[in-house]
């Protein structure tokens, strides 16, 4: 379901809408191609435009974007630095680039939803993550997108904004995809539960208080 | 753009062929299908409903919303889900139909012989997940109001390890795209919540099986596609008999 290469077209009305009123729609179309088609494919920023396009983020809205990106950038730093650090290789050096480009995009995408619906992202958070070996890494791993599953299964039903929703929506599913490969490269159930958990903000900033360095 | 109006074509036909069979009353014609030309043609249909990964240039899920220009999306729109009952109720329906076909797959499945130790256990926990979404969603309906979807009769094709596991793959993946494309639609913020939480469970067996077969995990890349249910329905027809 690689959708990047076929639906430009789709994507285009949208960010001729959002970015600029009035000008040629060609110009845009080239516009947002070459900057959002460099970052990470057109396909991955239909569901943020779409977001900011409805115009119904609402602050509640925002906040949440914001709590959702500071996680993002979370797993972002977490691995970038075991792609450094962790001493991977082979198939779950493979699977943590893939992770890493997704988290990575993840932010990209939130940081622009937050702009467009005229809030302010918020800033990285200085991180550290104990683990010395690619065990310990693995194992925090799980845990890290075991989180985030639950802070945005947990968030997603205060969004009101349907296209905020759907975006969550589609990033939630991802970070569920990327918890099951671990786990099972860690020798773990890829789906411990039926229902995952649902986690409250202040459980999650709980959660992640250890890598958080102030 | 002549691939976009082939996608199109293409979906178009698909819901044509939908709305000419009727969800789960085609079983004849079905049945005669699947006895003719066995699982492969199966497959196949998925295959060519939903868009394999190795195949970029086939997404009806995603050409179907694009389909309309001014349409908000792909969720937004679809109202497949009310043969199913209203609203909630009707997406719910949707839901538990689809849960019933999948808990009755891993149930085929686990009874076929094919699969021992491990890969046998995965499929039986699958499985029961499966079955406690069903029940989870029966219970969901009732309590809103709503009178449950009935049991589908359901057949599959279960030739080999390889093409089960392919198939389980694609069921799964379809179920993770359909939950998505649904959240959206959802009024209650309690029903969100339950669908949502079930949703993640439907990525992570996508996923599992996405890797048991060498395949990404993450087949959509950063931001997992919805799918609408026309097409989902459309997908699972070859499976379901009466």
């Amino acid at each position: 379901m690689t959708e990047i290469k076929t639906d430009t077209e789709m994507v285009h009305p949208e960010l001729a809408a959002i970015e600029v009123d009035g000008t040629e729609r060609s110009d845009i179309l080239m516009k947002g191609a070459l900057a959002a088609g460099a970052i990470f494919g057109l396909g991955a920023v239909s569901p943020f435009v779409k977001g900011a396009m409805g115009a119904g983020g609402s602050k509640g809205d925002v906040e949440i974007l914001n709590y959702a990106l500071t996680l993002e950038y979370l797993e972002s730093a977490f691995y970038a630095e075991a792609l450094k650090k962790a001493g991977l290789s082979g198939e779950l050096k493979e699977l943590v680039k893939t992770i890493s480009t997704d988290e990575d995009a993840h932010v990209k995408a939130l940081t622009q939803t937050i702009r467009d619906l005229g809030g302010k992202p918020v800033k990285a958070p200085k991180v550290e993550f104990p683990y010395s070996d690619t065990a310990g890494f693995t194992a925090l791993a799980e845990t890290i997108e075991n989180v985030g599953v639950s802070a945005y299964n947990g968030a997603a039903p205060m969004i009101s904004s349907k296209e905020v929703l759907e975006a969550a929506g589609s990033i939630v599913q991802v970070e569920a995809r990327h918890a099951a490969a671990i786990a099972l490269q860690n020798g773990n159930q890829p789906a411990p539960d039926a229902f995952d958990k649902t986690m409250t903000q202040a459980q999650v900033l709980k959660a992640v208080q250890p890598f958080l360095v102030s | 753009m002549p691939v976009r109006q082939e996608q199109r074509q293409e979906q178009e036909e698909q819901e044509e062929q939908g709305k000419q069979q009727g969800f789960g009353r085609s079983g004849v014609s079905r049945r005669q299908l699947m006895s003719m030309a066995g699982g492969s043609v199966a497959l196949g249909a998925f295959l060519a409903a939903c868009g394999d990964d190795s195949d970029s240039d086939s997404n009806p899920a995603m050409s179907g919303s694009s389909g309309q220009s001014g349409s908000t999306g792909s969720s937004m729109s679809d109202d497949s889900t009310a043969q199913f009952g209203e609203g909630d109720i009707g997406i719910m329906n949707y839901a538990l139909t689809l849960e019933y076909l999948e808990t009755a797959f891993y149930d085929d499945v686990a009874k076929s012989g094919l699969f021992k130790g491990a890969d046998l256990e995965t499929i039986r926990k699958f499985g029961s997940q499966e079955a406690e979404h069903v029940a989870a969603l029966t219970a969901a309906v009732k309590k809103a109001g709503g009178k449950p979807a009935p049991k589908p009769k359901t057949e599959f094709p279960l030739n080999n390890a390889q093409q089960v596991l392919r198939l389980a793959s694609t069921v799964e993946n379809l179920g993770a795209a359909a939950y998505l494309g649904q959240a959206a639609r959802i009024q209650s913020p309690e029903v969100l919540a339950a669908a949502l939480s079930i949703h993640s469970v439907e990525g992570r067996h996508a996923a599992a099986l996405n890797t048991l077969l060498g395949k990404t995990p993450v087949p959509d890349g950063p931001f997992a596609q919805p799918a609408p249910a026309a097409m989902v329905l459309n997908a699972v027809q070859p499976f379901i008999v009466s």
